[in-house]
């Protein structure tokens, strides 16, 4: 099967600052996929480059089979993209908008039921003849997805979707995010949240300063570390730790204790056991799954301890 | 692949620019006609008793079709410009770009919009301008070709400068610079035989004056070149201008990095 997206070599660079230093990967059709990376990694120019928004100095890709070069038409009619920063036309109402992107793609008053039927998803019914002005910054980002959805496109491009959102609000665009997901569409997520990447994701890639540094499903990324934390408060602050939990140990702070333990084979009741042996009374406990931001952390090297 | 034309993404942009000036008429149609008429009474009072251009007409009846002229040009380059900058600043040209439109469909839909302002700002300066002089229609033909070719270059001007000008003093400046002088210089208030022979020859050069001749000829059947030649002129003009535009858009200069 094609494709959704198939990046191969693609380098891109803004005058003396290289953005993609050669980045190859696919998005399978499908997919729910987490563009990760720090600040100025390159996802955003990775996207620009996918959307024709910029042309990479080399390489290229395809967004369902079409070259977004030489097939451009094709490529865009494939794709939708909700643009990273809150942008919006001041002249024009939300239903305008979304007719004026309609008729962009070539579609007329065939489309407008499926119009009203965004409107109505994204809770912007009652907003559709307000001005874009008017809006909330939360009502905007959802008319920004409306806007690249209006089209139908069998991808879709999620840029940083939950920036400066709410709970409320981000809850609801992640419920939204899943049914897109669940009715076919391959989604492309880049986000700094990372429990919200592994709890939408199921394929990652991780960008820093213009290089792949990891792609993998999320599964084989989270074995990768499989570490948890197990905070434990004793007692007493003076103690003798015993000689089993000694290479566990990972802090001690007066009588807070913290362990790292590998989720196969450490066992939270080994520790306690080995506590209680020792005299101590455990006062409380509370454990910390390792979670992809951890992999982040030590795959793009912001991590304070090496991997 | 490409080819084909997106006729409804090309028609909903033209559209869509359209209705952008359409909102604010009060300052893309009526301020442009009260300059025009102002300048009429004003030049008009003042110089009708000594000027006389053409036998047999009124110096306010001269100055009306440069007048006009020279609103379309002010009116049709600042609609495609400021809207371009317009949507750069704003960032919102972002959906345009994402969608399936070509170079050709963009580029068209601009200069279109542009020349619907230009024909309006025209007729309103023309309804105006009737109340206060007579004017003859000798060749109606020449009054809405150069009409639509001197909205559609100066619309397609607009569309390059948009694109070139990072903000919005730049274009101020271009306009300031280049497109006021010259339409002042073209012939407007005068007819260049009026001047010395040096400005005169230098006029030659000037690609609005044979805009304003051509268009001035329609009205009265004279002009100071001959009818051919402005429309020649006139029409290489937009041809470059033209070619020019669509080379920018096609390279993505400026609006895709
Ligand atoms: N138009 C541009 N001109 C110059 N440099 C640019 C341009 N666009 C991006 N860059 C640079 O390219 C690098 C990658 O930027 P990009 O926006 O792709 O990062 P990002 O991964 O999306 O970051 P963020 O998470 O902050 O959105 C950055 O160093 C940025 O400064
Ligand atoms: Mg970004």
């Amino acid at each position: 099967m094609t494709s959704a997206i198939s990046i191969q070599q693609v380098h891109k660079r803004f005058a003396s600052l290289q953005a993609l230093k050669g980045i190859s990967m696919e998005v399978p059709q499908g997919s729910f996929f987490g563009l990760l990376g720090p600040n100025g990694a390159g996802k955003s120019t990775l996207i620009s480059i996918m959307a024709g928004l910029a042309r990479a100095d080399a390489g290229a890709i395809r967004v369902m089979g079409h070259d977004v070069v030489s097939a451009w038409r094709q490529s865009r009619h494939a794709l939708g993209v909700v643009p990273q920063e809150l942008v919006y036309d001041p002249f024009f109402s939300v239903r305008e908008v979304l007719r004026l992107q309609s008729g962009y793609f070539g579609r007329g008053r065939e489309n407008d039921a499926w119009i009203e039927e965004l409107l109505e998803t994204l809770s912007l019914s009652d907003k559709a003849d307000a001005n874009l002005q008017d809006l909330s910054g939360g009502m905007k980002r959802r008319v920004l997805i409306a806007q690249a959805l209006v089209h139908r496109p069998e991808v879709v491009v999620l840029d940083e979707p939950t920036a400066g959102v709410d709970v409320e609000l981000r809850q609801s665009l992640w419920r939204f995010a899943r049914r897109l997901h669940r009715e076919g569409h391959t989604i492309l997520l880049t986000t700094h949240y990372l429990e919200e990447a592994e709890s939408l994701c199921d394929e990652i890639a991780i960008l820093n300063h213009g290089e792949l540094v990891t792609r993998d499903s999320k599964q084989n990324l989270l074995a990768r570390y499989p570490w948890r934390t197990l905070h434990i408060s004793v007692d007493r602050s003076t103690f003798q730790l015993p000689e089993a939990l000694v290479s566990l140990l990972t802090s001690a702070d007066d009588n807070c204790l913290t362990f790292r333990l590998h989720r196969e084979q450490d066992t939270i009741g080994e520790v306690l056991a080995a506590l209680q042996s020792a005299g101590l009374t455990v006062v409380d406990l509370s454990t910390e799954e390792v979670g992809l931001e951890e992999v982040f952390l030590r795959l793009t090297g912001q991590s304070g301890e090496g991997a | 692949m490409n080819a084909g034309f997106n006729a409804r993404g090309f028609y909903t942009l033209f559209a869509k620019e359209v209705r952008r000036f359409l909102k604010v008429t009060v300052q893309t149609v009526l301020t442009p006609m009260v300059t025009a008429l102002l300048y009429l009474l004003v030049f008009g009072q003042a110089l009708e008793a000594h000027v006389e251009v053409y036998a047999g007409v009124s110096y306010s009846a001269f100055l009306v079709p440069g007048l006009m002229m020279m609103s379309i040009i002010q009116n049709t380059f600042a609609n495609s410009s400021s809207s371009i900058i317009q949507s750069k600043m704003t960032g919102n040209l972002v959906f345009v770009l994402l969608a399936p439109i070509s170079s050709l469909e963009f580029f068209a839909a601009f200069v279109l919009a542009a020349v619907v302002r230009g024909l309006l700002v025209a007729l309103a300066v023309y309804a105006v301008a009737i109340l206060f002089v007579d004017l003859p229609l000798a060749h109606p033909w020449a009054i809405a070709v150069f009409a639509v070719i001197g909205s559609a270059t100066l619309g397609a001007l607009g569309v390059i400068a948009g694109i070139w000008a990072d903000k919005y003093d730049q274009l101020a400046g271009f306009q300031n610079f280049f497109i006021l002088p010259l339409s002042f210089l073209s012939g407007v208030f005068y007819s260049i035989h009026a001047l010395p022979g040096v400005w005169q020859q230098i006029s030659h050069f000037n690609p609005f004056f044979y805009l304003i001749d051509g268009f001035r000829w329609g009205f009265f059947g004279q002009g100071d070149a001959s009818v051919a030649l402005s429309l020649s002129v006139s029409l290489g003009f937009l041809f470059l201008l033209t070619g020019l535009g669509l080379y920018l858009l096609l390279k993505g200069y400026k609006i895709r990095r």
